[in-house]
């Protein structure tokens, strides 16, 4: 065993990535094997984002690149440099939740909360892709991502619930 | 008591007392605002890593760490080695090396003579951040002679096999457990023996007897276990924020294994991302990243990745069961003889109360009438990862739950009867309740027939087997499958129920403040299920207060009163008993300060929700926010009256709880490719009074999707050499929302008649009755094809080869 002083400067920043998040432009140093999910997580600090899995399987990572949902676990942040990076942070406007905030909420489309926030992004963009999707268009959109305390019928249901209340001034793609 | 009248609402719109109201905890989570342990970062916070081993069975030589040691950024290595030269002060064994398993076994903290499993702790690095830990691991060398593993659960006990607790001088894979039994029988051996013997010769009487194999499976909450500990060693404060279902306990455990007393040990579960089981063990990770803080004296967190999780932490069933079900040919059924051989992994470390070391399996008899019933349970080591009672189980009811509904099933077949038909026969009656069973629980309530037609109404039952009729004659393959459960849940009277010695009884403290807000404080610990909201409502309920105007404080230990936490259902059937007693003490108090106020007598007060008036005037009257005010003010109050508004209380059950229910389902299997779709799941519960409706479905669509998930695809298997084939979300496979049809849920509430607010917990109802309505729907299915009985998961594979008569052993992988 071995005692050494801990020093964050042990490894030398590599690099550095510039994106833009929730709108703001942010720049920071890090590693170029650096996976955006630990990026936004444990170097930008917004943790409503997470992470669940080593393989690209539960989605509790997913946020948005240029408009598309993506697993921030299958990406390096250095391939994020220069593009828009939406998280669930970003839903909110101007003291204003989304309505597929309000729609988890309402249809009770959460228990643990984990898996919350990479359903709401992907919820968010099915909508505004579709802005009345079936049921099965729904359950497919998610169908890339693990929730262990619903059963889906719930998160199905808050869709279906911010589809019926989109916002005043809501965007349709 | 009856059916609770719909509850008034308080100026926020919710409920004041039962009824459904929108979650409390829900703000932050939609906001991304949600507190996990991976979410905690301290000030000079370092990370850690676990080398784990990649042999089943192995007998470590040497370990280098000299290359990890110089990374740069490495902080600390340590190795089991380490450990032995931390002397522990404590009764429990003199070093670090080994912990106490929560049934009194020990279980290697890292590694010290020999790796048992694919996936045990060898060494822990302690870095400046979670890649170079990860990289550190890359180069610790560590030399390993194989050993032979014991992966087969039956042939453990086998003359010659490889011993794997050499560690404690045994000569066998047996398991001892703290009573000094190597097995665990409940029930009437000798009566269930002359039952079935007599119904053997009897010509009138049939006897079916099945195998029966409940797989390992892995709770695999979306958040995996972790922890950040930090060890102030100017005050000796160790403080631990953890995934942990059971901080209390826990912070007993640690301060037994670190010699610690508990004062100076503060555990904090913040928001937890489902439990399911998982997250009630102490693990070596946990116990590491203590070890990490006092070696290095900077917080130091561990995370688990997904595939150590699946691989190392709390693994679930894994019992191989034969029953033998004897009836007469009317279907009247007569006695049920169980033989299990129960894998335990290599360290015995289920969590249960210690005077059920295999859990409430006993509980087997289910919810039928019958007199003679006996189940013998042999537990064996194997070269596997320890657990065992997890993922929603309620104390292995699951395994008790599925044996008897497949084994009725199973005798329905044989009977050529309608299983609808043979349950409806054998199903306790109304008038039988309290009823103790033949392996000895006492039933507290229960209306089983009704809740059964109410499913079979939803069903449209009738409908659904001409649609399958119609369908066989046209070559499809549609099934109906039924499940009709008992658990009891709400562990436990303390006279029967401790685990490591700790009783099973809620602490709770609520304190109402001068302006008529209100704190709670409990003992139990949210994975999700709403405590920050379904305890306001009881409060509410109890008192009149706005459920909005009480706060709920729970997982911190620093904060909360001592109790056993959350898993076997137990937090509304214990905690939330406390939660209305506490509440009615509170009541009584009030009483006291507006008969005082009132210039009256007690007992000329009476209560209507939120108020004491005087009988007969109802003008005259305080309301709680008043008489909160009155308590903390200058008001004279009599001799032997205290002041305040608080109380506290600590429930101890008189006895569980037994919420039941009836689950259809219909699926529709493809015998070219063996798959299975299910189509529809009907669910009717009755978990007694409801506090919050929304939360108790919500809690059932979870367990159905546990259900579709074990019967269909779930499965932790090893190969010959020790391989975990599960290791990851590529091979274990979890049901997406395309496997899922939306629930049809129903409900029947019979109160328990125990409990103070009459509700009898639901948490794991779902999980535990779902699983044998999907395989008794795909058996169903099946059955033109002669297939009785196969093993989940019903793969495609699985369903394929017993559709070719070549049904195959599930859990292990041999050609
Ligand atoms: S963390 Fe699991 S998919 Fe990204
Ligand atoms: S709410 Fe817990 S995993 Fe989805």
């Amino acid at each position: 065993m071995r005692f050494a002083v801990p020093s964050n400067q042990a490894k030398e920043p590599d690099m550095q990535v510039t994106m833009t998040i929730n709108g703001e432009s942010v720049t920071k140093e890090c590693e170029p094997r650096t996976l955006l999910v630990h990026f936004i997580r444990d170097i930008v600090g917004l943790r409503g984002t997470h992470w669940g899995c080593d393989t690209s399987n539960c989605g509790t990572c997913v946020l948005w690149v240029d408009g598309e949902p993506v697993k921030s676990c299958t990406m390096l942040a250095a391939m994020a440099d220069g593009r828009e990076v939406r998280t669930v942070e970003g839903l909110e406007q101007n003291g204003q939740l989304d309505p597929i905030q309000e729609g988890f909420r309402e249809c009770h489309g959460l228990q643990c909360g984990f898996c919350t926030p990479g359903m709401m992004m992907t919820g968010r963009w099915i909508l505004d892709n579709n802005p009345n999707p079936s049921e099965e268009e729904i359950r497919e959109g998610i169908s890339g991502q693990l929730c262990r305390c619903t059963g889906y019928h719930n998160i199905v249901k808050s869709i279906q619930w911010a589809a019926e209340h989109p916002a005043e001034n809501e965007v349709k793609a | 008591m009856t059916a609770v009248e719909e509850a008034p609402l308080s100026p926020a719109g919710n409920p004041i007392g039962f009824g459904n109201m929108k979650r409390v905890e829900d703000q932050r989570f939609i906001r991304g605002e949600g507190n996990y342990v991976d979410d905690v970062n301290l000030p000079g916070m370092l990370h850690s890593a676990i080398l784990r081993s990649p042999y089943a069975h192995a007998r470590i030589k040497s370990i280098d760490t000299s290359a990890a040691e110089a990374l740069p950024g490495v902080v600390a290595v340590i190795t089991g080695k380490t450990l032995e030269g931390i002397p522990r002060p404590s009764l429990l064994g003199d070093n670090f090396a080994w912990m106490p398993t929560l049934s009194y076994d020990t279980q290697a903290v890292l590694a010290t003579d020999k790796v048992r499993f694919q996936g045990q702790e060898v060494a822990f690095v302690v870095a400046t951040d979670r890649y170079i830990a990860k990289d550190a691991l890359e180069l610790i060398d560590v030399d390993y002679e194989q050993l032979e593993p014991v992966m087969d659960a039956k042939k453990a006990m086998e003359p010659g096999a490889p011993v794997i607790r050499d560690d404690k001088g045994q000569t066998d894979n047996s398991i001892t457990d703290v009573h000094g039994h190597k097995t665990w029988e409940s029930g009437n051996a000798i009566g269930t023996a002359e039952a079935i013997a007599q119904a053997e010769n009897d010509p009138n009487c049939v006897v079916v007897t099945q195998e029966i194999m409940y797989p390992r499976v892995h709770p695999a909450p979306m958040e995996t276990c972790g922890s950040v500990s930090y060890l102030d060693k100017v005050t000796g404060q160790l403080t631990m924020y953890t995934t942990s279902q059971a901080p209390h306990a826990h912070r007993t455990v640690y301060a037994m294994v670190a010699g610690l007393p508990e004062h100076k040990i503060r555990i904090i579960s913040p928001d937890v991302g489902g439990g399911f089981g998982n997250k009630v063990g102490v693990y070596p990770g946990y116990v590491l990243s203590v070890i990490g803080t006092i070696v290095t004296g900077k917080p130091v967190k561990w995370m688990e990745d997904r595939g150590e999780n699946l691989m190392s932490t709390s693994f679930a069933r894994d019992y191989h069961m034969t029953g033998t079900i004897a009836a007469t040919k009317e279907g009247k059924i007569l006695a049920v003889d169980v033989d299990v051989l129960a894998d335990h992994g290599a360290f015995n470390g289920v969590a249960q109360p210690t005077n059920y070391p295999a859990g409430f399996f006993h509980i087997f008899s289910g919810s039928y009438d019958y007199p003679h019933a006996h189940c013998k349970v042999t537990p064996v080591y194997t070269n596997k990862a320890p657990g065992g009672v997890a993922y929603a189980c309620s104390f292995r009811i699951t395994e008790a739950v599925y044996l008897i509904e497949r084994l009725v099933d199973c005798l329905a077949a044989e009977l050529n009867m309608d299983p609808a038909e043979l349950r409806l026969k054998n199903l306790l009656r109304p008038e039988q309740f309290p009823y103790t069973s033949p392996t000895g629980w006492e039933y507290d309530s229960g209306e089983y027939e009704k809740t059964m037609r109410v499913a079979m109404e939803i069903a449209g039952y009738d409908e659904l087997r001409k649609e399958q009729e119609e369908k066989r004659a046209r070559g499809e393959y549609m099934g109906i499958g039924f499940s009709f459960f008992t658990e009891g849940v709400g562990a436990g009277p303390r006279k029967d129920m401790d685990i490591l010695g700790l009783g099973m009884a809620d602490g709770i403290e609520l304190r109402v403040h001068p302006t008529g807000k209100a704190v709670l404080r409990l003992s139990v610990q949210s994975q999700g299920q709403a405590h920050e909201t379904t305890y306001a409502q009881i409060v509410a309920h109890e008192l009149g207060i706005n459920p909005e105007d009480i706060e709920v404080v729970h997982g911190d230990t620093d904060q909360t009163p001592f109790g056993l936490g959350t898993y076997g259902s137990r937090s509304t059937p214990v905690s939330g008993a406390a939660a209305a007693v506490v509440s009615r003490k509170v009541k009584e108090r009030a009483r006291q300060v507006a008969a005082a106020a009132l210039e009256c007598s007690p007992d000329d007060l009476e209560w209507e929700l939120g108020r004491w008036f005087v009988k007969g005037d109802k003008e005259r009257g305080k309301t709680i926010t008043e008489i909160a005010l009155l308590s903390h003010g200058s008001l004279e109050l009599p001799e032997g009256v205290e002041g305040h508004l608080d109380a506290t209380a600590v429930y101890n059950p008189p006895n569980l709880t037994y919420p039941y229910g009836c689950y259809i389902c219909v699926v529709d299997v493809d015998p070219g490719t063996g798959q299975v779709k299910v189509r529809r799941f009907i669910a009717v519960d009755d978990c007694g009074t409801r506090i919050n409706p929304m939360v108790v479905e919500g809690q059932v669509h979870g367990g159905l999707a546990d259900g579709i998930g074990m019967a269909l695809m779930e499965l932790i298997a090893f190969d010959e050499d020790g391989n975990n084939l599960g290791g990851s979300f590529m091979d274990y496979l979890l049901p997406t929302a395309m496997e899922c049809p939306t629930y049809e849920l129903g409900e029947t509430v019979t109160p328990s008649p125990h409990h103070p607010i009459g509700a009898k917990g639901v948490g794991e109802s779902a999980t535990v009755g779902s699983p044998p309505a999907v395989v008794n729907a795909v058996m169903d299915a099946l059955a033109p094809f002669g297939v009785r009985h196969a093993d989940m998961p019903l793969t495609p594979a699985n369903v394929w080869r017993a559709i070719q008569g070549n049904p195959i052993r599930v859990d292990m992988a041999v050609e």
